[in-house]
């Protein structure tokens, strides 16, 4: 059996995904990614490894991906985060052409071709506006922690309007509408309405098509995927569980077997 | 003895400013805006009146100015915040020609006639980056009280390069420098020059042109003020009153309309 394992070094967490050849998921581990992202990358690699009952020995091949994948510089070989949540995807969803992938410090919109290949893409992190970084300030400036959120939202009856221009000046309006009477749940609500509304800005700039599959972390929030569908006017794929949040690593685990077999195959030539 | 008052409702304090009919400051206040506003506008307003030893009852005409203007409820009108910094700078420094108010949550940047008039502004409110609280974020980021990042950064030699925009990631962007171990005193000057560019940027678009008076609360800053002075080439113009300009610009407007209503009205025809 061969096994190989894909680490995603995103802005917030760092995901580890170990697969085997038909694609299953055998371990994965989870960390903050914090400033050493190296330590970060080996404690979720460790976790994932310990799931599976592997040796890191055992791993055949290791990708990389997400935005510390060369600073960390860990594994054989490294890949967008695109190209890997993409792959990790399609593998569910074959059908997936557009793809919203909403993180802790970034959102992304990626239109996939046929061949399930990006073919355009667009990128916000340079504002904390429109990531989840927005949500995880919204929540504090009413004293809740980024885990309240999901239970929090779930009880909102409508969402209070949030401008959602800028995750400092949410501040303000927050207390504003604390100081009117509004319920935090219904605030968190209007906020994660803001995030979507740009998040659908984003995707109608790649040329938007169903389906749509959503990944990241900000997609535990069970309400963030309703929302999402509401202002699409479709229903939307999701990973189930907590697999959301490791699609990019499962792509990167999926895309270090294919290179395996492309290696094998070139061997096998090379041998003919 | 009239005396004309202007309260300066900001997205963080709020500032009143009492003025004689000599244009002269006779008293000030300052306090933190918070979530109820129109306390706020009070309370400043009280605390002036008893920082000049002046009865409210002497106090002929309240201009309201700031985001929260229309919360000055005791106010007798409003004017805006562009207006009443260009008026109050050009009375605090007359040969001014551009005014860069750099506040808790927005940056602006005017170009004034010799006249007093505002021939062009330019604001940052979209977006925190380049106002006083990307130095509250740094603060905040370093465990540092506000006043003392000035005379921190001031002690920095080689300027770390901040290389993110928005306010929020910048507060990684500093953690992240200290874990690799950079000086305090050098990403806190890089805060400082991050800012600057950014304003200067502002200042471009209406156009620079000497003299320069910088007021708002940064002004207090003197990092700020000493990196400003090197980008820009020139020597800002600071008051000690920086804080209240806005303020200080809304009463003199008050007293404008104290004065023309004292005015002889014009003879009417006769019918």
């Amino acid at each position: 059996m061969t096994y190989t394992a894909g680490i995603d070094i995103g802005s917030t967490y760092t995901k580890v995904a170990i697969v085997k050849e038909d694609g299953a998921i055998v371990g994965r581990g989870m960390e903050p990614t914090g400033f050493k992202l190296v330590q970060a990358a080996e404690r979720a690699l460790a976790r994932a490894l310990d799931g599976a009952g592997l040796a890191r020995e055992g791993l055949a091949y290791v990708v990389s991906t997400g935005f510390g994948r060369h600073q960390a510089g860990i594994g054989d070989a490294a890949v967008t985060d695109l190209t890997a949540a993409a792959r990790g995807a399609s593998h569910f969803f074959p059908n997936t052409r557009t793809i919203l992938d909403v993180g802790g410090q970034t959102m992304k919109a990626s239109r996939l071709g046929a061949d399930s290949k990006v073919q355009s893409f667009r990128l916000n992190d340079k504002c904390a506006a429109g990531t989840g970084a927005f949500l995880e300030k919204t929540a504090r400036y009413m004293g809740y922690g980024t885990e309240e959120i999901g239970p929090l939202v779930a009880t909102s009856k409508a969402p209070v309007s949030i401008s959602g221009v800028c995750a400092v000046f949410a501040e303000s309006e927050v207390i504003n509408q604390l100081s009117e009477g509004a319920a935090p749940s219904d605030i968190m609500h209007g906020a994660i309405v803001s995030l979507v509304d740009r998040s659908v800005q984003l995707m109608k700039r790649v040329r938007m098509e169903p389906e749509f599959t959503l990944v990241g972390g900000i997609l535990r929030f069970e309400r963030m995927i309703r929302v999402v569908e509401s202002a699409l006017g479709t229903s939307v794929n999701v990973l189930p569980g907590e697999l959301v949040q490791y699609t990019a690593a499962f792509g990167a685990a999926l895309l270090a077997q294919r290179r395996l077999r492309r290696l094998a195959e070139g061997a096998t030539a090379h041998a003919g | 003895m009239a005396y004309a008052a202007g309260v300066d409702v900001g997205s963080t304090q709020t500032k009143a400013v009492l003025i004689d009919e000599t244009r002269r400051i006779v008293g000030r206040a300052l306090t933190d805006t918070g979530a109820n506003v129109m306390r706020a506008a009070e309370t400043a307003f009280q605390q002036a009146l008893a920082d000049g030893g002046v009865p409210e009852e002497e106090v002929e005409f309240v201009v309201g100015t700031g985001y929260g203007r229309y919360k000055v409820t005791f106010g007798n009108t409003q004017v805006t915040e562009i207006s009443c910094h260009a008026r109050g700078a050009v009375q605090l420094f007359p040969r001014t020609r551009t005014v860069l108010d750099m506040g808790g949550q927005d940056t602006k940047a005017i170009r004034v006639h010799p006249s007093g008039e505002i021939v062009d502004f330019c604001m940052n409110d979209k977006c925190a980056a380049g106002t006083g609280r990307f130095l509250g974020a740094a603060a905040v980021a370093l465990d540092l009280p506000l006043v003392e990042l000035g005379p921190t950064a001031l002690r920095g030699e080689r300027a770390v390069r901040i290389s993110t925009t928005c306010t929020v990631f910048a507060e990684s962007e500093v953690l992240s420098w200290l874990g690799k171990g950079k000086k305090i005193e050098d990403i806190l000057l890089g805060v400082h020059e991050s800012i600057a560019a950014r304003s200067i940027g502002l200042l471009r678009r209406v156009g620079i042109e000497e003299e320069v008076t910088f007021t708002g609360g940064v002004t207090k800053n003197q990092a700020m003020v000493e990196t400003l002075n090197k980008r820009l080439g020139l020597r800002v113009n600071v008051s000690d009153e920086a804080h209240y300009i806005g303020a200080l610009g809304a009463a003199l407007f008050a007293l404008e309309r104290i004065v023309t209503a004292r005015a002889p009205a014009p003879a009417k025809g006769i019918a």
